[in-house]
């Protein structure tokens, strides 16, 4: 008796995560297609090709056929590997990509989890994948994969710092780190502009440092091709190593969001002070757009990185980090104290 | 002084980097790429694309091959043999022609050094590079054509 009412009464709670579950998946899926697309003719227009052209207008249909073929084909696990881990690696990749999407608004009261240390916790959940990283590489019994794993350890452990620096300067100046009142303290002009300098410095550590930390080119050492075949997920293949490949844009995804949100506004529209006529204009443009155009463009950039620089060596990379990006980043978060403390912002 | 000299370069040349690769980016119906089986009709090679070789024949059906062999002892994996006959030329001189150039179209690499290595300029690498056959055998050339001569100059 008590079941069944207690079955009733949580019966709307489970197909509303049901539901959400589907629209998560669905949403990761589409996201995962158009971004490996648009990847493909970035990467073509920058290289004076022409990209994927032959299945659908355009080639749009090009991701959808390789993800068919992914699906179908086998997930081979080697003879040696530790079996569990070695299955469980590529979930623990993809559920630390979705936990961390969750407090991101992507338009007004369009979030999942409206949190208060929604600033501290995406980058927090962005790391967990490290463990799966790491686990991927050990359990794959492959000496290709072990290093890729262990550069992928070294790499987050130290570029974690740079972005969590940079994301600190515009939380001093927000005062909050809720995603909502970031957004919301945006409303006379965004971050980029109304900082000066030194939140433009923060934001391009931010870009830096996360492109390391999302394992992108110039810094994909964990799976540099023409040194370790393909790194970590060398051993995958299948609908595991299309996890990989999700995840990987799921977090370029969530990277750029992030950015959009504390730098560029959010779903804010493009508002300049008090010109009321002009904000009004700008209002009549929905906030998905806005929020979806600003991660557009910053993932732009990020592919533009890839595709224009060659790959840092480890000693570089470690170099480039706690030499250069980390000092640099802590006397930019003294001058945006001073910002904030003086009010110079505008 | 230097740390802020290297930040400064560094910014500087990914800056110029980006620059090149943005400019392509903007320019992307520039693109080189070939779409081939569409565009066969109008495909244009390069005038140094090294297709298949030809022995250069004139309108009298006459072609520059003294059959010194120089291009079978340059070709580096065999493709080219020269059969040579004894002719008898009209001062009574007993004379070595060419029969027939045979090339061996599967073995070759398309080096050119046949090419580079004949004396008289008789060898060129054509533009044609649809060779694809059924049966391996037709891939064996003579090269000569029927009747042909070697050119009066070089008798």
């Amino acid at each position: 008796m008590s079941l069944s009412i207690s079955l009733i009464t949580y019966f709307p709670i489970i197909i509303r995560l049901i539901l959400s579950v589907i629209g998560v998946i669905c949403f990761f899926a589409i996201l995962g297609l158009f971004l490996v697309y648009a990847e493909r003719k970035v990467a073509a227009g920058m290289q004076l090709r022409l990209g994927p052209n032959r299945v659908g207008v355009f080639g749009i249909a090009q991701t959808v056929a390789d993800t068919i073929k992914l699906i179908t084909k086998e997930s081979f696990t080697p003879g040696m590997a530790d079996k569990f881990l070695f299955f469980l690696a590529p979930f623990i990749v993809i559920i630390s990509a979705t936990l961390a999407l969750a407090p991101i608004p992507m338009a007004k009261g369009y979030q999942f989890w409206n949190i208060d240390v929604g600033v501290i916790y995406v980058p927090a959940m962005a790391s967990l994948s490290i463990i799966g990283i790491l686990m991927a590489g050990w359990a794959s019994n492959n000496k290709y994969s072990l290093i890729g794993a262990m550069r992928s350890g070294a790499q987050i452990v130290s570029y974690e710092l740079s972005v969590g620096l940079s994301l600190l300067s515009i939380v001093i100046l927000t005062g909050s780190l809720n995603f909502n009142e970031i957004v919301m303290s945006q409303d006379n002009g965004w971050w980029i502009f109304k900082g000066h300098i030194p939140v433009l410095i923060s934001f391009i550590i931010f870009i830096i440092a996360s492109t390391a930390e999302i394992n992108r080119t110039p810094f994909d050492l964990p799976e540099a091709e023409s040194e370790l075949t393909a790194g970590f997920h060398t051993e995958y293949s299948g609908i595991q190593f299309a996890m990989f490949f999700l995840s990987e844009y799921v977090n370029m995804f969530i990277v750029s969001a992030v950015a959009a949100t504390l730098f560029f506004g959010g779903w804010m529209p493009f508002h300049i002070g008090h010109w009321a006529a002009f904000n009004d204009i700008m209002n009549y443009i929905p906030g998905p757009i806005w929020f979806f155009g600003k991660s557009l463009f910053v993932i732009f950039l990020i592919m533009w990185f890839r595709w224009t620089f060659p790959r840092l060596r480890i000693d570089q990379l470690l170099n480039l980090e706690w030499k250069y990006m980390m000092p640099i980043s802590l006397v930019n978060l003294l001058f945006v104290t001073l910002i904030t403390i003086m009010g110079w912002h505008f | 002084m230097s740390y802020l000299k290297d930040i400064y370069r560094s910014m500087s040349s990914m800056l110029s980097g980006m620059q090149l690769t943005g400019h392509y980016f903007m320019n992307f119906r520039k693109a080189e790429t070939e779409q081939y089986p569409d565009n066969r009709l109008t495909l244009k090679m390069s005038p140094r694309f090294k297709g298949e070789l030809t022995l250069l024949h004139n309108v009298q059906n006459m072609h520059k091959c003294t059959g010194c062999s120089a291009c079978q002892l340059a070709c580096p994996n065999g493709s080219i043999t020269i059969l040579e006959k004894r002719e008898l030329t009209e001062d009574g001189k007993n004379k070595k022609r060419l029969q027939t150039f045979v090339w061996q179209h599967s073995m070759c690499t398309f080096c050119s050094l046949c090419v580079d290595s004949c004396p008289t300029g008789a060898l060129k690498m054509e533009q044609r590079f649809e060779f694809t056959v059924a049966d391996r055998k037709t891939l064996t050339k003579t090269l000569n054509k029927e009747g042909s001569q070697l050119a009066p100059d070089l008798r």
